[in-house]
């Protein structure tokens, strides 16, 4: 009696452990997964800070005393705030006449917008040195009317534009597809007008989906190397971007410097991961059961059509 | 290519009244962004290419340097993301299957890759794995390189590829029926059949596309692999580093040519990931 009530007790606990490895096993594919993540993500961002500092701290402010430093920041800057509201007008147009009519080519459409994903970066530059540059298609005209798009900010803001293209498309259109548009619907029978929809009732549907495209686009936009490398020319003080300073100096054993310039990228990505979950977890406490955000991030979307 | 006919509405003809509005105004909006920013530019690419005669495009896609370059990339490549099959699913299964302090900040780290700027993980790899580094300090006198040479590569673009096999696993492992794994169980099968006859076979087209877009990303990425290849020629050139070079000597048909070769390869894994996509959705019951 005892025992049997003692079994019917554990029988949960049983049921569960079958569907599991002996805790052995659990204990060595635990460690090894988080061993391999150690090496592999947390030494090389705690190698970035320790490199930086380790001349101390005045070293370490020092890189950010050269004009240099402050120009490739600020061009950083105003190429990812030209890029990310270019991109976020995109999105939501190319997002609102994909996800919320049937057209025809639809699923080409969309491979279209993906197309930037699956471009090695440095092709991605190349293809405007071939529209822009001194030998392309409209270098001529461009030198003629003394107008310069490669090798100056122009270029480094197209080359980001295109790479940076499909993310914040790519959040939106799984997300607003599967919110289809009967709200919208009602609120047009309702009187409203088409703004005044897309304001009221699509935003706050794919607020947590646009904020999410907009921080991993911007975050991609301030640290692309290899497109920004190919139009840039690398002029220090002009068309530096971050990345190409931290190559300039580290080319030139400025070692401290470089990964000084380099921390401040590093702390950008950990905040895009820190926002990131944040807007993960407010959205499962969105009580608005609409708002449900497809489970892979956007830069899985762009291979997966 | 004609747009305005190819993206008509399904629902009849050209003044078929929608009830939602601005379809012609985001449609016009996305065509005409998307062919200023990536068609017309990607077609340069091939009238370019165009100008060179056969033997010329011919020359310029299988010198010794540029095959040489080919065999590095492509094999470096395809290491790196078997590396991840094994290594993405073993933290994907972490992730999903298991209990543990942090968990919450290691899942966020796993997109750390994606996040971090290339130029920066190129860096740090290299500082890490260079002879006075924290782990290539242990590993060199061991007679171990892993900097300035193809190992080099190879680590970096498994830096590079981990995310995207972890986060392709992870939620077919988390939709995963346990009940199919308790009726293995309780028909006698252990844990290493169960996994091997009934867990890997419903992830396998998971797996399959976390490889064939690691394989993707890895192919064309530059900025990681740079820094810690060393950039021997024929050693440790990477097939991008091979376009740059040629740009900085102005042949820009001879870069143009590779460009079109590496174009042209990612446009054939594009089509095989959406395969392998399509196949894992037959698989999972969804709507294809």
């Amino acid at each position: 009696m005892n025992g049997q009530r003692h079994a019917q007790r554990s029988a949960p606990r049983q049921v569960h452990a079958c569907t599991t490895e002996p805790a052995w096993v659990r204990w060595v594919l635990l460690s090894l997964a988080l061993g391999f993540l150690f090496l592999f993500l947390v030494l090389p961002l705690a190698t970035v800070f320790a490199e930086g500092l380790r001349k101390g701290v005045e070293a370490y402010l020092d890189a950010f005393h050269e004009p240099d430093a402050w120009a490739a920041i600020r061009l950083t800057l105003i190429t990812a705030a030209i890029a990310v509201p270019l991109n976020l007008v995109f999105g939501v147009a190319a997002a609102w006449a994909i996800a919320k009519f049937d057209l025809r080519g639809k699923a080409f459409l969309t491979t279209l917008v993906d197309l930037p994903f699956s471009v090695s970066p440095v092709v991605a530059g190349l293809i405007y040195v071939l529209i822009f540059g001194a030998q392309g298609w409209l270098g001529p005209w461009l030198a003629a009317h003394d107008i310069q798009v490669i090798f100056a900010v122009p270029g480094i803001v197209l080359a980001t534009v295109f790479v940076t293209f499909p993310f914040i498309a790519r959040e939106l259109i799984p997300l607003m597809q599967a919110q289809g548009t009967e709200e919208e619907q009602a609120a047009i029978v309702l009187g409203a007008t088409g703004w005044q929809t897309f304001w009221y009732v699509t935003l706050p549907n794919i607020k947590w989906g646009l904020i999410y495209g907009v921080i991993l686009c911007n975050a991609r936009a301030m640290g692309e190397f290899g497109a920004v490398s190919v139009v840039s020319g690398h002029i220090r003080g002009y068309t530096n971007t971050m990345p190409l300073h931290v190559e300039i100096l580290y080319n030139e054993y400025q070692s401290v410097a470089a990964f000084a310039v380099a921390s401040l990228l590093t702390l950008l990505a950990l905040l895009t991961l820190v926002i990131k979950s944040i807007v993960e977890w407010l959205e499962t406490k969105d009580p608005q059961p609409a708002s449900k955000r497809a489970t892979e991030p956007a830069y899985l979307h762009g291979l997966l059509t | 290519m004609h747009f305005p006919l190819l993206f008509m509405p399904t629902s009849g003809r050209v003044r078929t009244h929608h009830v939602l509005p601005g379809f012609h105004v985001a449609l016009g909006t996305t065509v005409l962004y998307l062919s200023l920013i990536v068609l017309i530019p990607l077609s340069a690419l091939l009238f370019k290419t165009f100008s060179l005669t056969w033997t010329q495009f011919w020359d310029a896609v299988t010198g010794e340097r540029v095959m040489a370059s080919y065999r590095l990339t492509f094999g470096a490549s395809f290491l790196a993301a078997v590396v991840n099959v094994f290594l993405g699913l073993l933290v994907a299964w972490v992730l999903v299957r298991y209990e543990f302090v942090g968990k919450k900040v290691v899942d966020a780290l796993v997109d750390l890759p994606f996040a971090l700027p290339t130029a920066v993980a190129g860096i740090s790899l290299t500082a890490l794995l260079a002879g006075n580094g924290w782990v290539g300090q242990y590993l060199e006198p061991r007679g171990i390189q892993l900097a300035f040479n193809p190992n080099g590569v190879v680590i970096a673009l498994i830096f590079i590829g981990l995310p995207f096999v972890v986060r392709t696993v992870q939620p077919v492992l988390e939709d995963l029926e346990q009940e199919l794994e308790e009726a293995a169980t309780c028909l006698g099968a252990t844990r290493w059949q169960t996994f091997m006859r009934v867990i890997l076979p419903a992830i396998l087209p998971a797996l399959l596309t976390g490889f064939a877009m690691a394989f993707a990303r890895a192919v064309g990425e530059y900025g990681s692999v740079i820094f810690i290849a060393g950039n021997m020629p024929m050693i440790s050139e990477i097939t991008p580093l091979i376009i740059i070079g040629k740009l900085e000597q102005y042949d820009y048909a001879g870069a143009t040519a590779v460009a079109l070769v590496m174009l042209v390869i990612a446009f054939v894994l594009l089509l095989f990931i959406n395969t392998l996509q399509s196949w894992q959705r037959q698989r999972s019951g969804a709507p294809v």
